[in-house]
């Protein structure tokens, strides 16, 4: 038991350091074009090695190992960063490339994709297919013509960078009689190319980024096609398990705010930090935001030792965005109205806006309830969900 | 960054571990649980002495192991799986520990042989009548520069007790005592858990001895807590990870509208939510016997986190392991009441969680005494 680093990894945090503060896009370049500067960070931090620390060196990855990739991450999350646009390409549409494309389509889009020349976005949700994926409906037909493309109509959803992406990964329906996790194909998809429209979804905090795709009659070559027809669950799933290592923290404001709240007001004659009922609140918030940090650490214990993670971090999702809105509940009500209306830039503004965020935290990717299931099932192993459809044929089970 | 038990470690705990399936059985903890009697496994606690387990943390040359803190905890774990009923944590984590932090050479010397080779029961007798154990209050246990008068109730293995450190008034403040309990006029209580041995111990002119490195009894006593609840947080999740693979098991097993019942939402997600909880209280223990072993400045904060998250995580699981268990689970034969009564003793012993509660907050608004 130990909370430093070993000798490696001091010297590779201390080289990172010194690269960041050489290296740095300035809050002005960001603000000036956001887009732009992520490009170019990408781009910097893919040629000094620090892009995808853990590609291996046949993809056109450093090689490097999961530790370095979260001294990496921590380091660069202390000073300002672009917002990251390539999180999804890099974390699960080059990944599912890689498993599933020949090696013509590697070639194009894997080393591009790296130094950041390229976003992704992935167009799996659908409006009825969203904790059931496999019940898409977006269509791919055969066009009919002897060229061997296909025409895709339908419509995806929650598409985060749609509005940006270059290139998207896209879940279809192929055949509607069979049941529902056969008849699907993956493809790779251009995102300029006639027949899709992305429409901006504004989220209940009044902040946009996801979109609704529509895609009519979008035509795409049998090349692009990732994986057998009817084998687009398989490539589903291969992607779903490259969902980036899920080791961060928790963000936004948090207890330690919240205390700092209650010293001030401690002084000014609101002395709620004495009551009983919220040392307990604050309490209970410390246990979970301290217990994820530490349970952090197990996982990063087990990597720096070079063991498989245990399953502890399948918490993390749960217990953070149930930490996340307790926060902002708890912080809104001692603050009384001032939690409801008070000038922006005030630390009610803050947990305002984290209570109108974390409806939303524990919904997307995937719900407290689905989280719960994978933990019952693939945890503790427990039966699986009763699915009266799933050896019915799709068209069969829409009646 | 290394937040985990080494391979040593391990490797001495599973020896423990395979030790206690051997010899520790719940029949016994039940057969307990039928009369205030002796309150412990006495073949049990033996074989444990015999072995050299309770001198784990001694030092060499007062006979023990000599073994740092993150063994005693990774042995207070299978010892809450195991549900044995010893005397241990009494004995180790309280008297042993008190003795070391404060006694005088002389008192080591005098004491810890005895600890390391089995030969006493030790425990700590501080209650004395309703209230929570880490409130401080007036006492009325008085060491008048002699000897010691007063009542001590209830004090968990107190009937097989040899020798008590003692919270009580003295000369000059409240201080901890050690009293050696031969003659000592004591009685059964009836429990929660009568596999702990619960007595009063009644003081008339014991002879007793102050713990030098104790002389402010309050803050000697929070200090103690500090460090006894690290192991007890352990002893706490074996006990509730013992009591989810009960659950998990018979959700597997026991069928009802044509399924197993495990493959109900209901008992999935309550199943998950105590997973969630035992994974808390295991990272929160982990700090905290970094925490011990390492004398960190933060320990109470540390023992507080992991003391707060072991009561919450191994009060859901014993009772929901209970619901789960449906009618057999609450029968006298099933074994998840032992786990049920265990969790509240070792909940109530070491400091409530409204205690805990309040010295974590006071850590860390630094308004900490």
């Amino acid at each position: 038991m130990d909370f430093s680093d070993s000798p490696q990894e001091a010297a590779y945090r201390a080289k990172v350091r010194q690269w960041l503060e050489q290296n740095r896009i300035s809050a002005e370049e960001i603000d000036a074009d956001p887009v732009g500067a992520a490009r170019a960070w990408q781009a910097r931090k893919a040629a000094a090695g620090f892009a995808c620390i853990t590609w291996p060196k046949d993809w056109g990855g450093p090689g490097g190992s999961q530790i370095e990739q979260i001294i990496f991450t921590e380091e660069e999350a202390i000073g300002t960063t672009p917002e990251n646009l390539f999180m999804i390409g890099l974390g699960m549409c080059i990944p599912t490339l890689m498993f599933a494309a020949d090696d013509e389509t590697k070639r194009r889009f894997v080393a591009p994709a790296l130094r950041g020349e390229q976003i992704w976005c992935q167009l799996f949700s659908e409006p009825g297919a969203g904790s059931d994926l496999a019940a898409v409906r977006t269509k791919a037909l055969s066009a009919g013509d002897g060229t061997g493309d296909w025409l895709v109509s339908g419509q995806k959803v929650w598409t985060s960078k749609a509005h940006l992406a270059d290139f998207g990964i896209i879940l279809c329906r192929s055949d509607f009689s069979v049941p529902k996790h056969k008849g699907l194909t993956m493809f790779w998809i251009d995102m300029k190319s006639p027949g899709i429209e992305i429409v901006p979804i504004t989220r209940m905090n009044g902040v946009a980024g996801f979109n609704e795709v529509f895609l009519d009659a979008v035509r795409i070559p049998d090349a692009q096609r990732l994986g057998a027809i009817g084998e687009g669950w398989k490539v589903a799933v291969t992607t779903l398990a490259h969902e980036r290592y899920a080791v961060g923290g928790t963000s936004g404001p948090g207890w330690q705010d919240l205390l700092a709240y209650a010293k001030e007001r401690q002084v000014g004659g609101d002395d709620f930090l004495s009551e009983g009922d919220f040392r307990a609140s604050l309490a209970d918030l410390y246990l979970m935001a301290e217990g994820l940090r530490h349970t952090r650490n197990r996982t990063i214990t087990a990597l720096a030792r070079g063991n498989s993670p245990g399953p502890e971090m399948s918490i993390n999702k749960v217990v953070g965005t149930r930490y996340m809105m307790d926060c902002a509940t708890l912080a809104l009500e001692v603050m009384g109205p001032f939690g409801l209306a008070s000038d922006a830039g005030s630390a009610a503004a803050q947990f305002r806006n984290h209570f109108l965020t974390s409806p939303g935290s524990r919904i997307a990717g995937g719900t407290d309830e689905i989280m719960k299931n994978i933990i019952a099932e693939r945890v503790l192993g427990l039966p699986p969900e009763v699915q009266p459809d799933r050896e019915r044929p799709f068209d069969a089970a829409l009646n | 960054m290394d937040l985990d038990f080494s391979d040593d470690q391990k490797a001495l705990r599973d020896e423990f571990a395979r030790f206690l399936t051997r010899h520790a059985n719940t029949d016994h903890v039940r057969e307990l649980q039928r009369d205030a009697g002796p309150g412990y496994d006495q073949a049990l606690w033996d074989l444990i002495a015999a072995q050299g387990w309770l001198g784990v943390t001694i030092p060499e040359v007062y006979g023990g192991l000599g073994l740092s803190q993150l063994e005693l905890c990774l042995i207070a774990e299978e010892l809450g799986r195991a549900l044995a009923a010893v005397p241990f944590s009494s004995t180790v984590y309280l008297f042993a520990s008190a003795i070391m932090e404060f006694g005088s050479e002389e008192q080591k010397a005098r004491w810890l042989p005895l600890v390391a080779r089995g030969e006493i029961v030790g425990c700590l007798a501080v209650s004395e009548g309703p209230g929570d154990l880490g409130c401080e209050r007036p006492l009325m246990t008085t060491f008048d520069g002699t000897a010691m008068s007063g009542e001590k109730l209830p004090v968990a293995d107190g009937i097989a007790a040899n020798a008590a450190i003692v919270l009580a008034n003295g000369p000059e403040g409240v201080a901890l005592y050690v009293v050696d309990l031969e003659g000592c006029d004591r009685r059964s209580l009836p429990g929660l858990d009568q596999s702990k041995g619960y007595a009063a111990l009644r003081f008339d002119q014991a002879t007793a001895e102050a713990l030098p490195g104790a002389d402010n009894g309050w803050d000697a006593f929070r200090k103690l807590l500090d460090r006894s609840v690290v192991p007890l947080a352990f002893e706490q999740l074996g006990g509730a990870e013992r009591a989810l693979e009960m659950a998990v098991a018979y959700a597997k097993e026991r069928r009802a509208f044509g399924r197993p019942i495990g493959g109900f939402q209901a008992i999935k997600h309550k199943l998950a939510e105590i997973f969630i909880q035992n994974q808390l209280a295991r990272s929160h223990a982990y700090f905290a016997a970094w925490a011990l072993e390492s004398r960190a400045p933060d320990l109470t904060r540390a023992a507080a986190g992991a003391r707060l998250s072991a009561i919450a995580a191994s009060e859901l699981a014993s009772r929901e392991n209970i619901q789960v268990h449906g009618g057999i689970g609450f029968t006298w034969e099933a074994d998840c009441h032992l786990y049920y009564r265990r969790a509240a003793h070792l909940a109530l012993i070491g400091g409530s969680s409204r205690y805990w509660r309040d010295r974590l907050v006071a850590e860390i608004a630094g308004t900490s005494p």
